[in-house]
């Protein structure tokens, strides 16, 4: 008898989703859906809210990357506005960036991910979490929580606080750094290269302890999307749009962000409510690509730090062309943690970056705007419309996770096609279905409550909706 | 206008005995005496309002509560400002002004620098019990300088008042009744239309809440100056004299 799985919710990833798993009459994997369960509606409430209340308004999105929405909120504002924003305020807006990409990063390695990779995947389910870290691996959970401290405390000298700081604002930033805490950042960059190194070092030690993962963790050719400057390099602030395939061959470069649509198309599904991003040219469902740290390290030329690009010359050797396996999402991951620590000492010395002038004041010049920048997830998105007022009439967003949807979906169906039988269910299965979803770094709801146990719950479903099983965690 | 020749009245606020002329509120007596009651459509030197019902006090003898704004001293009066159930009643007026409209004080410019969150922090408002209206207001924002985002007015009239009694414009005005209640500008067309706006900035600055700010603004940046205010009515009242 056909059958079905459900894992709801699925745990260690931020905010709610669910995935079903959809059994044939022999018990084999027919199909397998990843369902975002949540629907936010920020697009919709914002329609005639002033455009300078925007990123403030839309940083509430989430708790982990407010920072990310900050800035490609501010800067649609910018293009509204019509404004170049002086350069001192670009370099800081860049530091809060890279600060919150290595604390979101971290967060995910070592907080959600990492159980995994110390614990072992078919561990005890009650132990596998960053508490059971602490216990066994007290050093590792402790420079995870320093590397977040490190990228949590530069936001807070900048912005005030930790979570949406209201300091990126259209135009710019609305305070100049001081050499006071620009001293304070640099002191503690040492450590945090340090910690990031170790870190790198006893990783890249245990990818041989899962082979079969690396092989079957949505390990498929599809496109790779993300900003580059026109080097060629990996930026997560300014840049242009790349696309390269399989094979690392480019084949769409220099996309402006108010091009995005030329591109991008967005389909909609009925079981999901995060849209379906594909790239335009192939069509859905056929134009899949992902984005992220793992998309990132495979569209740029090199990373433009000495110690990262030491590093990613070693991931290129990881796949010819693009690196495919999503289980590397991970040790991008960590190559982009390195590049970006790298990158806020070198902008921190630059001769003005305590310069006072770093906001840009104007009125609305222009009636639509795109701002584009790289969340620690992927390729952020904003897009919004104004009236002559300065009113949003409309605003469109496409989050990295979104952009990565039909990855997972596939990925969450080849993890499962190879893990999972109806004829037993175990639970290190059904964990190994939730680490691939988990190696995307989703953002669902965006909000932070993921730390711990969450309730697990797998159903077995029978064609006329009778649960003919049941396994609680 | 103060007139020296009032005559004095003797009473009791909070068991405090206190001297005042006979043309004085209870609030004013009690701020000279120093004693806190809450006010939020009271600003010194505009005329006043007795909207907002924050000021609420009791006085022995009487049933019905009073505002302290609108009450003037009479002799013997014994007056509390604050009971058990004055602060129920001042909590639950700030959660029916909260409801009523849409006070997201995380996203405001205001924040921080706001009468009406200040207040309710320093009440100990933690909760709105009642459900949020959630009304959909229009933003005002065509206005050179100015907006006006009528989700976060609480009709306290102080823009009608200043405008009025100070700029002499008298731009704006309360149109609609009960719910409906609503701030305009002129004979309700856009800010931006009006004939007899000045563009002072007075009514922005007096506002207690984001409902007027500056155009330009980001979340918590609208910090309101009204250092202004007794120093206009001081020279006004100087030159009529």
């Amino acid at each position: 008898m056909a059958q079905q799985i459900t894992i709801n919710p699925v745990t260690r990833a931020e905010g709610h989703g669910k995935i079903t798993i959809f059994l044939d009459d022999d018990g084999f994997v027919r199909d397998a859906q990843f369902h975002v369960t949540q629907i936010r509606g920020f697009e919709k409430f914002c329609e005639g809210r002033p455009f300078y209340e925007m990123p403030s308004l839309m940083a509430r999105i989430c708790g982990i990357c407010p920072v990310s929405h900050l800035i490609a909120s501010a800067k649609a504002c910018d293009e509204l506005m019509a404004v170049e924003i002086p350069e001192t305020a670009q370099y800081l807006r860049r530091i809060m960036n890279l600060a919150q990409l290595v604390q979101s990063h971290a967060l995910s390695f070592f907080h959600l991910a990492s159980p995994d990779f110390l614990l072992g995947l078919d561990s005890d389910p009650a132990q596998r979490n960053i508490f059971g870290v602490m216990q066994s691996h007290p050093n590792i959970a402790r420079d995870g929580i320093l590397l977040r401290k490190f990228g949590q405390q530069i936001i807070e000298l900048l912005g005030g606080k930790r979570i949406h700081p209201g300091w990126i604002v259209p135009g710019g930033v609305s305070e100049p750094l001081t050499v006071e805490k620009r001293d304070q950042i640099l002191a503690t960059i040492p450590e945090a290269l340090a910690t990031i190194q170790r870190t790198l070092d006893w990783f890249k030690r245990t990818f041989d302890n899962y082979p079969e993962e690396i092989r079957t963790f949505a390990n498929f050719p599809s496109l790779f999307m993300g900003l580059v400057n026109e080097q060629g390099e990996l930026v997560h602030y300014d840049g242009h749009l790349r696309f390269v395939d399989a094979t690392g061959k480019i084949v769409a470069d220099g996309i402006r962000a108010e091009d995005y649509q030329d591109y991008i198309g967005e389909a909609v599904e009925p079981w999901s409510y995060l849209k379906f991003p594909y790239y335009k040219p192939a069509g859905y469902p056929d134009g899949i690509y992902r984005v992220g740290p793992l998309a990132r390290l495979n569209i740029i030329n090199f990373c433009g730090t000495p110690l990262a690009d030491a590093e990613w010359a070693e991931f290129r050797e990881l796949g010819r062309g693009a690196v495919l396996s999503s289980f590397h999402y991970h040790y991008a991951r960590l190559i982009e943690i390195l590049n970006g620590i790298e990158r806020i000492e070198h902008i921190l010395n630059k001769p003005d970056i305590l310069s006072k002038n770093v906001r840009a004041y104007a009125e609305p010049n222009r009636l639509e705007g795109v701002g584009i920048a790289e969340a620690p997830r992927g390729t952020l998105l904003h897009h919004y419309r104004i009236n002559e007022d300065g009113i949003i009439t409309y605003a469109n967003l496409i989050i990295a996770t979104g952009h990565n949807n039909m990855a997972m979906n596939r990925g969450v169906l080849q993890v499962a096609k190879h893990f999972v039988n109806g004829t037993k269910m175990q639970e290190g299965m059904l964990n190994r279905v939730e680490a691939v979803i988990r190696a995307y770094d989703p953002c669902l709801s965006c909000s932070t409550h993921a730390v711990g146990q969450m309730p697990l719950q797998i159903q077995l479903v029978s064609p006329d909706g009778a649960v003919l099983d049941e396994l609680k965690r | 206008m103060k007139q020296p020749s009032s005559r004095i009245k003797t009473l009791k606020i909070d068991g405090q005995d206190v001297g005042a002329h006979e043309d004085e509120t209870v609030l004013e007596v009690a701020r000279e005496n120093g004693i806190f009651i809450p006010t939020l459509c009271e600003l010194e030197g505009l005329s006043p309002h007795g909207g907002c019902r924050l000021c609420l006090v009791e006085v022995k003898g009487i049933n019905k509560l009073l505002p302290a704004c609108v009450t003037y001293v009479e002799e013997g009066m014994e007056v509390t400002t604050n009971s058990t159930r004055l602060q129920e009643y001042r909590r639950t007026i700030l959660e029916l002004i909260f409801s009523e409209g849409n006070h997201i004080c995380s996203v405001c410019v205001a924040n921080g620098h706001c009468d009406l969150q200040s207040l309710a922090q320093k009440l100990g408002m933690y909760h709105v019990s009642v459900p949020y209206r959630h009304p959909r207001r229009s933003v005002d924002a065509s206005h050179e300088r100015f907006a006006l985002d009528r989700n976060r007015c609480i009709l306290c009239t102080r823009c009608v008042r200043v405008c009025d009694e100070i700029e002499g414009a008298h731009t704006w005005d309360v149109s609609g009744r009960g719910i409906e209640a609503h701030i305009v500008t002129d004979l309700n067309q856009p800010w931006g239309e009006s004939e007899t706006c000045t563009s002072c900035g007075k009514c922005v600055n007096v506002c207690p809440t984001g409902a007027l700010f500056e155009k330009g603004k980001a979340v918590a940046e609208m910090a309101k100056k009204r250092g202004f205010l007794p120093y206009l009515t001081l020279m006004r009242e100087k030159r009529t004299r």
